[in-house]
């Protein structure tokens, strides 16, 4: 119906390979991206931007590192909160000790601090395969979650090993700490998102994403045709832990404000978990659509007995909404276990040769 | 030097000076390790039948030991609230199977595992919904179990096992044997193990999957139960204990997934080593609190020696 491709004609090989093969998938990117950028910092109030849209691309980028592992380099990871912190913990350093370092260099470089590690705790994956290499990564979780606890020269010396972000200025205005103003601090995250976005979606369309998808598909056959598994593996815990390792220090400093040792702890990496497979694995834009559901349900939640005029208890409405996530995932899993991405795609099917059925 | 020394020589000389002390180390070590192994256990049996890695088997002890209590709240006699909670798990177990299981089947591992993960937190919601937050006290006495102690004096020294670490080592050796015996002697528990070999030709000679995938979540129930009433005891039934879930799991790394044999052993000796590290390294060395990754750290050092764990079946992989 909206999809009809009709006289859309690729003449060369460059046009068919191009990012998008179909005019409207660019249009519809087009008006994604409009509202970002200028309909919601137009409309969102303080509370939206602090408690919806900031949350949910911070958790997005979490997913997108998370699914460069896991959805395109097949290696499963239960670690990605520790990532998260060694990001929000270097960033933290990196500020305290060069005051006078630009907060989104620090933010990108605290990455690479991440990504060091995660090569470090993805050296086992060489030897380890599938449920055996998840657990492996728990290890990662518990140890650098402690380590965040007991090092305190991480948080400077702050007895309960928090970390708290001072105010930071940006070409004079600014940009993170209690004074930061909710949409700066908004347009900033969305700069990064959309730059590591757009250089995932290139790294994965090209030749290393085709070689860390066939370590995916079958490693052993991977090798034989001459694909070097230790370096494919490590790229992709080393990209995977940059992305998640940003996310974490842009969560940290741009949204939170303030964040304890134990925020990074295993159910913060289930639900990034959640999200990448919800959303569905090897895709990027699922990322953001499990995103969106993962935040937004628990705000639906909890407005929704108000709305129905139902007086339920604080207490009461937090258990509901962990119940109603857990049901949800095995929904989801059961409708579609490839996700919301796939489910997107069917639909998208569907319509390009509407109104035929087939 | 000085680090050397503390790293190297001082524990060794701390626990030849003392014995007694290091008796009542390993005692504890111990105690805990029985109850790894038993949570283990439940993992192991649900992956052999069915390859899903369930992430609940924790979740179900705090499951269990709440619902227990729970009964006995209102009133029910001990052991009639044991049998109700049985009850309990054997629906929960069907109406896992049926909804959740049954449309997944064939699915990838991942998936499964994810669907787990969902039946983990419906379950926290839920039990939190029905057994409210806070911390419990588990009805140790009401069950018969003896709470008092006894004391040795092994080399001058003194040695304190408490009457419910003994009971619950006791409980776990016969459960397990019982299982044994179950698994091994029985037409049931061969059409458990059967389908562990091989789903398809399990399938061709006429065993029932969903049977089988019933009574092996229900084992895995009734094992939890267990867990929970010891651990419990020890600690407070809340949703806290859900952590020791987490330490099963490099139980199952260091024993491998398939193997009952391995659970049992790896539990043990992750019991054992991790307080002996706790008290002997970590809490001189490094401040403390290293109970929380010195399992998973040391399975990771055996698995990159032995990928498929002390006794997991070796991974033979083609093209």
């Amino acid at each position: 119906m909206f999809y009809n491709t009709a006289g859309q004609f690729k003449t060369s090989y460059t046009k068919d390979q191009s990012l998008f093969p179909v005019k409207q998938d660019a249009i519809l990117l087009g008006v994604i991206l409009l509202c970002a950028w200028i309909i919601f910092p137009m409309t969102a109030s303080e509370f939206t931007f602090k408690t919806m849209l900031m949350p949910v691309l911070c958790y997005s980028l979490a997913a997108l590192g998370l699914n460069v592992l896991t959805g395109f380099a097949g290696q499963l990871s239960l670690g990605t909160a520790a990532f998260m912190g060694v990001g929000a913990f270097a960033c933290y350093k990196l500020i305290t000790i060069f005051p006078e370092m630009n907060i989104i260099v620090a933010i990108l470089l605290s990455g690479v601090f991440s990504s060091a590690v995660g090569v470090a705790f993805g050296l086992p994956s060489l030897r380890i395969k599938g449920f055996y290499l998840a657990i492996a990564t728990l290890a990662a979780q518990f140890f650098l979650v402690w380590l965040f606890e007991k090092w305190h020269w991480l948080s400077n010396h702050n007895p309960s090993g928090a970390i708290e972000v001072p105010n930071i200025d940006m070409f004079g205005i600014t940009v993170a700490g209690p004074h930061a103003a909710p949409v700066t601090q908004y347009y900033l995250i969305l700069a990064i998102v959309t730059l590591i976005t757009i250089v995932t979606i290139n790294l994965t369309r090209g030749n290393q994403g085709r070689i860390w998808k066939a370590t995916r598909d079958m490693d052993i056959a991977a090798e034989l045709i001459g694909i070097n598994l230790l370096k494919s593996k490590l790229t992709a815990f080393a990209v995977s832990s940059y992305i998640v390792g940003v996310a974490g220090a842009c969560f940290v400093f741009l949204n939170l404000g303030a964040a304890e040792p134990n925020f990074f702890d295993i159910p913060l990496s289930f639900k990034i978990l959640f999200i990448a497979i919800i959303g569905g694995l090897g895709s990027v834009m699922g990322n953001f659509m499990g995103a969106i559901l993962i935040v937004a349900l628990p705000v639906v939640i909890k407005f929704l007995p108000d709305a129905m005029g139902l007086e339920v208890n604080p207490a009461t409405v937090e258990h509901l909404n962990i119940m109603t996530i857990g049901a949800l995932i095995i929904f989801f899993l059961i409708i579609e276990p490839h996700g919301l991405a796939r489910l997107w795609q069917l639909i998208r099917e569907k319509l390009i040769i509407w109104p035929f059925p087939h | 030097m000085e680090f050397l020394k503390k790293l190297f020589v001082d524990p060794f000389v701390e626990m030849v000076s003392y014995p007694d002390f290091l008796m009542q180390v390993l005692w504890e070590g111990l105690v805990s390790g029985v109850l790894y192994s038993l949570i283990a256990l439940g993992f192991v049996l649900i992956f052999r039948s069915s390859r899903i890695f369930n992430f609940a088997q924790g979740i179900m002890v705090v499951f269990a030991a709440l619902t227990l209590v729970g009964f006995h709240a209102m009133g029910i006699p001990a052991w009639v609230s044991v049998i109700f909670t049985l009850g309990v798990m054997a629906l929960l177990a069907i109406t896992i199977e049926r909804v959740v299981l049954r449309p997944l089947v064939g699915q990838p591992d991942i998936i499964l595992f994810m669907a787990t993960i969902g039946i983990t937190l419906f379950l926290i919601g839920g039990g939190e919904l029905i057994f409210g937050g806070e911390t419990k006290r588990m009805i140790t006495s009401d069950l018969g179990i003896p709470t008092g102690s006894v004391d040795f004096e092994p080399f001058g020294g003194l040695l304190i096992l408490q009457h419910l670490d003994i009971t619950s080592v006791a409980a776990a050796v016969v459960l397990v044997t019982g299982l044994l015996i179950f698994l091994n002697k029985t037409r049931m528990g061969r059409a458990i193990r059967a389908l562990g070999d091989d789903h398809q030709a399990a399938l061709s000679v006429g065993i029932s999957l969903r049977t089988v995938w019933v009574l092996v979540w229900f084992i895995a129930g009734v094992i939890a139960l267990m867990t929970g009433i010891f651990w419990g005891a020890r600690a407070g039934v809340s949703f806290a204990l859900e952590v020791i879930a987490y330490k099963a799991l490099p139980v199952l790394m260091l024993g491998g997934l398939e193997s009952i044999t391995g659970a049992i052993v790896g539990g043990l000796a992750i019991g054992l080593l991790e307080k002996l590290f706790e008290i002997y390294w970590g809490q001189p060395l490094l401040g403390g609190g290293t109970e929380t990754w010195f399992a998973f750290v040391l399975a990771l050092i055996v698995l990159l020696f032995r990928p498929q764990g002390l006794f997991g079946e070796k991974i033979i992989e083609r093209v």
